[in-house]
């Protein structure tokens, strides 16, 4: 099983680096995770992170990105609910890098 | 981690000489970007499958059961003296070659192990050695080998380079169903724990969940809550379906890829504002949540146990029959085996269209419809009002998935469907459709993110068909009747042809389909605006 650092700590992570066990995750290792790919999280990045986080709580899985679009236009207004807007945050992809920093399983999308 | 996928000009450089040594003489190399990450014990456990642990294919410790060997010879004999195709495929081929150059995994990867000629000859040449007597006492020279650790990995590395498309066993003069020969290696190294994480993740979800995604019923729920919100915004109308209800005349299964995963929502979309309007009294099941089934891609058994809840749930419902959803594997599954393995199903009705009267004999043993002969029947009678027109803004060809076109002969329905809601049509090469149809690529779970290597090489010829047709015709939408499809071909075309988008059927239906009480439509499904359309 692959780990990494953290705090002097070994975490658990998945062949693509993401956590295993969820109750790991604390709000640094966002930061460190994001400081990983060289992006410096920003309270634009904080708000999907924290929906993110909050819509797994309900549903126990990550939500759709047109559920995240929707919700980001309710939260940040129309101009930022877009696609276009989320991958200026996460150029990895809002749905698999956003949930690797809010310590989500990687999604799945269709199988 | 996975490693970087080459750029499209780069892949398409394929080289076909074979290495020099013999195939027997050339080992396995396991290479990055062509496999798929190994099963996680959790995963392993929660369906109780054998030698649960987490373990990587790309070390080479594989943490195999003592005695494994044994386990896989065992469990051979047994299916030889279960199964007479199985011992029938291992003793018939003449090696012609008629197959060789049919595998879109050899036309995209070159390595000979690909020939299906070949694949199948990896467990050939162990059956010889320890089912046959010239194998027994001649060895090699009646090519035959023994079953070594290499032998074995060899196997697991090219039985999940094989989507059990079955286009080869179109162009075998004996008929031999390589993709039988697949699912026989799969259902050994099953045996020894050797999953995938992408197939037993998705297992253990269905099994203990109702659907591959895990999707809990809740979410189920607020899933098709937000399609309804997007409906009533492009028509005006407001749909309310229903859920888990008894008493119902029909239930509706479908891939759960379709509840969560674009473009497959419009497809799932399309299905609810089609049943609104004709009034069809059907239910959605938040038990038989998934009309899939990864199962099919470890063992038998496990298929078996998946597949139960479907005639389980429609009888606890009490309802008449089923109508399925646009699914490929799903098809094959249902219209080959749910009736011997969990039916028969005699607690409910011969499938009869309440719209049009017409009694679908076709499924008679199984009761269940696939949704493109349902809909093809209503429009056959009039039943529906269409507006293709609304669809010009799209030239589209369609893609056969390899499973309803060579597992069940559904050819017609599809393209009747979409040409009486689309003007614009155009067909792929005949060599490329209907049952000589290219596999999308990433077929029988091999849809994962960390073998995009072999996904985009396993693509390549189905998106040359449609790139042939893009360039000639224009061709901008590949529609299909598969939820694999919709994620992977999304995928292979981004890739390879980056001006062509794909949906599913029942997504250009529902652009056409005028509605009673509709508002005039100004966006299609996906809320982009109809050409035309702007100043609205």
């Amino acid at each position: 099983m692959p780990t990494m650092e953290f705090k002097g700590k070994q975490i658990e992570v998945d062949d693509d680096g993401y956590i295993i066990n969820l109750d790991d995750w604390e709000k640094d290792m966002a930061d460190h995770l994001a400081g990983m790919d060289g992006i410096t999280l920003t309270p634009a990045h904080w708000e999907v992170i924290d929906f993110l986080r909050n819509y797994y709580k309900q549903y126990q899985i990550a939500p759709m990105i047109k559920i995240l679009v929707k919700e980001i236009g309710k939260v940040m207004g129309p101009e930022k609910g877009n696609t276009k807007y989320l991958y200026e945050l996460y150029p990895g992809g809002p749905a698999k890098q956003a949930c690797k920093y809010a310590g989500l399983p990687k999604p799945t999308g269709c199988v | 981690m996975a490693t970087k996928l080459p750029k499209p000009d780069e892949l398409a450089k394929i080289d076909f000489t074979p290495p020099e040594t013999g195939w027997m003489d050339t080992p396995v190399e396991i290479k990055p970007g062509m496999f798929c990450w190994g099963a996680k014990a959790k995963n392993l456990r929660a369906v109780e499958f054998p030698n649960a642990r987490d373990w990587s294919p790309a070390e080479e410790d594989w943490k195999l059961p003592g005695e494994w060997e044994g386990t896989v010879l065992e469990a051979m004999a047994d299916r030889l003296s279960k199964y007479r195709s199985f011992k029938l495929f291992m003793d018939i081929c003449v090696r012609c070659g008629a197959c060789a150059d049919k595998c879109h995994f050899f036309i995209g990867s070159g390595d000979p192990k690909n020939m299906p000629v070949l694949r199948a000859e990896l467990m050939r040449s162990v059956y010889r050695k320890y089912f046959t007597t010239p194998g027994k006492v001649l060895g090699k020279l009646a090519g035959a080998r023994e079953l070594t650790y290499d032998v074995l990995k060899e196997w697991w590395y090219y039985f999940y380079q094989c989507t059990e498309c079955r286009r080869c066993s179109v162009f075998c003069p004996y008929g031999i169903d390589t993709a039988e020969i697949t699912m026989m290696g799969r259902e050994f190294t099953n045996l020894l724990g050797l999953n995938t994480d992408w197939i037993a993740g998705p297992v253990a979800n269905c099994y203990m969940k109702g659907n591959h995604l895990g999707l809990e019923p809740h979410t189920i729920k607020s899933s098709i809550e937000f399609f309804l919100d997007d409906i009533e915004t492009v028509t005006g109308i407001k749909i309310e379906p229903t859920f888990n209800r008894k008493g119902a005349e029909i239930l509706f299964v479908t891939p759960s890829g379709d509840l969560f995963a674009d473009p497959g929502t419009y497809t799932a979309m399309g299905y609810l504002m089609l049943f609104h309007e004709l009034g069809l009294d059907y239910t959605w099941s938040t038990y038989a949540s998934e009309g899939g089934n990864f199962g099919y891609f470890t063992s038998n058994e496990m298929a078996k146990r998946l597949n139960s809840k479907i005639y389980a749930e429609a009888k606890r419902l009490g309802v008449k029959w089923i109508i399925g959803g646009e699914c490929g594997h799903m098809w094959r599954v249902l219209n080959q085996y749910m009736d011997t393995w969990n039916g028969p199903a005699d607690f409910l009705e011969v499938p009869k269209s309440p719209i049009t009267g017409t009694v679908f004999e076709n499924a008679k043993s199984t009761k269940m419809v696939h949704i493109t002969e349902f809909t093809a029947d209503l429009i056959k009678n009039g039943k529906l009002k269409l507006d293709p027109s609304r669809n010009d803004h799209l030239k589209v060809t369609y893609h056969d998935s390899c499973n309803t076109a060579r597992g069940m002969g559904l050819l017609e329905e599809p393209r009747y469907v979409i040409k009486s809601v689309c003007n614009n049509f155009y067909e792929m090469p005949e060599n490329t459709i209907r049952e000589q149809t290219f596999c999308c690529g990433s077929g029988t779970g091999l849809n994962a993110s960390e073998n995009m290597d072999l996904r985009m090489k396993g693509g390549f010829p189905r998106a040359n068909a449609v790139k042939y047709v893009r360039d000639k015709h224009g061709v901008n939408m590949l529609a299909n009747i598969c939820a694999i499809d919709r994620a992977t071909l999304k995928a292979s075309m981004e890739y390879w042809v980056p001006d062509v988008t794909v949906c599913g059927t029942h997504e250009l239906v529902a652009n056409a389909l005028v509605m009673k009480g509709e508002k005039e439509r100004t966006q299609d499904l996906r809320l982009e605006t109809l050409p035309g359309k702007e100043g609205n």
